[in-house]
């Protein structure tokens, strides 16, 4: 969806007078205007499509206008609400013997060391970092994945730009389990 | 500050000639004893407050007697100074994001965060027993940390919340052993894919007296809710997702008939029952039948209309209808409102249009709260709901109180109706979704429709206003709104005038909310005098300048003035203006954990 940055302005003529931005069509109509409350979206979105109606223009949708509530929007087209999460790239990370799990966004980091300390800080434990000749030397946990594929790999095998991509979830587990991975 | 000055600084009493007094030692302890039993009995937070002006005394015995805190903006002070001011705290209620934030008018991270209160809490509250929230940020961990540090935890009511999952909840509902009420209540929570309704305690009774889930999107163990249920022999209020079906709230119904409150999750068949299921029917009818007690209705939430009907045998009780998801019309709905006449609250979607409007008119003589929701939400549709059915219900439910109002044409003569007709309307909130539209039938602005209802209606607090207002409207808000302490304005108003009706007039304004109106710096001066008695002041895409903001923060040092863009740029200016001020007192200064997109002035 493209930013109509224009149309976002705000104009204080007169009321009554139509001042109307340019309005792009699209396919989009209101039904595509579910967002979460969280979410900072693109400014408006022009509801071009359909309808017929007597209304003399059709206006520009405006963010939070009307004042209804995302959810209750979204009744009408009956359409099952996922809790946004942005435009990030989140993956779930359990970790093994922790109660409940955490979730991350890759696209804040732009390396395994930097995945890695956070990972320590989120779970207050050891993992070490995978390295060719040692292996999982010396510490207690180990982190995996599982690419998209569906196989569990260790953390630090291919390089980053490529985890990014293919990392669907994140797992924390006892090192010595993690020995039993294979490359 | 003593006013009881009998005695020597040793804290014993003389006794004077002849009056025989007795000895007391330390009577400014006795007092203190003394009011503190009395005070145990003093609830409100406003008699509270001006019982801790009185002296130091009073202060003390007030602060060490006060059970229930309530704090409405999270950020006007901080977590440390009032657990230190209040030792004794069972029950706690926090208020966070400002309203607008429902509709996506404040950047994700804006803040308010439950974490620094909840670790507050955790050390010096260690017989809190209820945490009730909304539009805060809570995280599973917090949820962790209120399950592992009260070990007489009862309630947990989130209101508009979010930043946790069922992850979060499994390890409340395992951990907490003493849980009464676990409500959740428009909460946006995300699926961790934890079965935690499963994460009761298996053994024994629950104490669960109200279970409200209605807004958790992930699908819910059956199985698991059933048995909860079933050793739940307390429970009086259930409020079910979308995932619950017919058969399934059947089967639940059947086990708690002693329920008060109901949410009926999505009021449809399951996918593999077979449509027009008529032998079930009379089942349904005779499950409702037996819930003899159940007063508040609300669930809808995927409806089938062709099973409204099962709901009748309980309409006569109703007190309480919530049909603001189910997209019924006039017809579907007449059967089942006819019997309603001891409806006091009525939430609805406008498809039921005028004519269903004046079916309750006719029958809930009792009526305090409407709330007409829009079916479809945008600018130029067709409105179902018009002055037609605001101006039924004027004149046939007098006792209303509030009412909120979504619609896409109104005229004056309906509002001004509405002002004489039902003259205890405390909250007035009507919503004319076109922007900047006159009275349909006379072309005139808005403004006399809403200066009759702060005219007429003397014990209005909370006031939205909408269609097409000019200064004059906000002319009459200040001159007759005094006891307005709420008020919302949008795309509103024609110069700096009218903010300052406002600010000037209305004396007792504690939460200002506007967008997109025409007021700029000067007017924002004129309320200086006032702003520290307010709880906050929200202008989005208003005429503020940086200057004019940067003026009231050196003029009132105590105020926390944010200033920010929605769309998180950093500056907090779109061209000339700034995007969005929000302001609001505080006792310990801005805020650390402001995001680098807020600036504070």
């Amino acid at each position: 969806m493209d930013l109509n940055l224009k149309a976002t302005e705000l104009s204080l003529a007169l009321p009554g007078t139509d001042d109307l931005p340019e309005i792009k069509t699209t396919t989009t109509t209101t039904s595509n205007q579910i967002k979460t409350n969280k979410r900072s979206s693109p400014d408006i979105d022009a509801s071009v499509t359909d309808e017929s109606r007597s209304a003399p223009t059709p206006k520009a949708q405006v963010v939070g206008w009307p004042p209804v509530r995302s959810y209750r929007k979204n009744i009408l087209q009956g359409k099952k609400v996922e809790p946004e999460m942005g435009s990030g790239m989140f993956v779930k990370v359990s970790m093994d013997g922790a109660p409940y799990l955490r979730k991350i966004d890759l696209k804040v980091y732009k390396s395994y060391g930097e995945l890695m300390k956070s990972l320590e800080e989120m779970f207050a434990c050891m993992i070490g970092l995978y390295s060719e000749n040692d292996g999982y030397k010396g510490s207690k946990h180990a982190a995996t994945y599982e690419d998209k594929d569906g196989d569990w790999m260790l953390v630090g095998d291919v390089p980053w730009e490529m985890f990014v991509t293919s990392c669907k979830r994140l797992r924390i587990m006892k090192g010595c389990d993690a020995r039993g991975l294979d490359l | 500050m003593n006013n009881n000055q009998m005695c020597e600084s040793d804290g014993k009493s003389r006794t004077g000639s002849g009056t025989g007094e007795y000895f007391i030692t330390y009577p400014d302890q006795v007092l203190e004893n003394v009011l503190e039993n009395v005070l145990l009995f003093l609830k409100s937070r406003y008699d509270r407050n001006a019982v801790s002006l009185v002296c130091k005394s009073w202060y003390r015995a007030e602060a060490y007697t006060r059970s229930d805190l309530f704090i409405g903006n999270c950020y006007s002070v901080a977590p440390r100074r009032v657990t230190q001011r209040f030792t004794r705290v069972r029950s706690v209620t926090i208020k966070g994001k400002p309203r607008f934030a429902d509709f996506s008018l404040l950047p994700q991270d804006w803040g308010a965060h439950f974490t620094p209160w909840v670790l507050t809490m955790a050390s010096a509250y260690r017989a809190l027993e209820k945490i009730h929230l909304k539009r805060m940020s809570v995280t599973d961990d917090d949820l962790a940390v209120v399950a592992h540090s009260f070990p007489n935890f009862k309630e947990l009511v989130l209101v508009c919340c979010d930043g946790f999952g069922t992850s979060g909840l499994a390890v409340v509902v395992s951990e907490c052993r003493c849980l009464r009420v676990l409500e959740l209540i428009e909460d946006e929570v995300t699926d961790d894919e934890v079965d935690w309704i499963s994460c009761f305690p298996s053994d024994g009774v629950t104490n669960l007296e109200s279970l409200a889930f209605d807004c958790v999107e992930s699908a819910i163990n059956f199985e698991s809710l059933e048995k909860l249920v079933a050793r739940s022999p307390l429970l009086k209020k259930l409020r079910l997702n979308r995932h619950v079906s017919i058969p399934q709230l059947y089967r639940l119904l059947i086990r708690a008939p002693r329920l008060t409150h109901l949410g009926t999750g999505s009021f449809s068949p399951s996918e593999e029952q077979p449509q027009n299921d008529s032998s079930r029917e009379s089942d349904y009818l005779s499950a409702f039948a037996a819930c003899r007690s159940i007063v508040c209705l609300s669930g809808f939430r995927e409806i089938a209309p062709e099973y409204l009907p099962a709901i009748v045998p309980i309409c006569a009780n109703l007190t309480s209808l919530n049909l603001s998801y189910a997209n019924i019309d006039a017809e579907q709905l007449k059967p089942v409102i006819r019997l309603c006449h001891k409806l006091q609250v009525f939430w609805v979607l406008d498809s039921i249009c005028d004519e269903g409007l004046q079916a309750v008119a006719e029958t809930c003589k009792d009526l305090r709260e409407l709330r007409v929701f829009p079916i479809d939400a945008a600018e130029n549709a067709e409105g179902p709901v018009s002055e037609v059915g605001l101006l039924a219900i004027a004149l046939g439910c007098r006792k209303l109180q509030s009412i909120l109002y979504f619609c896409q044409q109104m005229t004056n003569a309906a509002v001004v109706a509405m002002s004489k007709n039902c003259p205890d309307l405390v909250v007035f909130r009507l919503c004319i979704i076109g922007r900047y539209r006159p009275d349909c039938l006379t072309g005139e602005p808005m403004d006399e429709g809403f200066g009759a209802i702060v005219k007429n209606c003397k014990k209005l607090t909370r006031l939205a206003v909408s269609g097409l207002l000019t200064d004059k409207a906000f002319c009459y808000i200040g001159q007759y709104g005094k006891l307005v302490k709420t008020l919302s304005v949008a795309f509103a108003g024609d110069s700096d005038m009218g903010l300052k009706y406002v600010l000037e007039g209305c004396t007792n304004l504690q939460k200002l909310e506007i967008r997109d109106s025409p007021f700029g710096d000067s007017a924002l001066l004129s309320g200086l005098h006032h702003f520290y008695n307010m709880r906050f002041v929200w202008m989005s895409s208003c005429r503020v300048t940086r200057e004019g903001c940067l003026n009231v923060a050196r003029h009132l040092p105590r105020l926390v003035v944010e200033v920010f863009r929605r769309d998180e740029e950093e500056g907090g200016e779109r061209g000339d203006f700034v995007d969005t001020l929000y302001m609001y007192r505080s006792l310990d200064g801005p805020r650390a954990d402001a995001p680098r997109f807020v600036k504070i002035l």
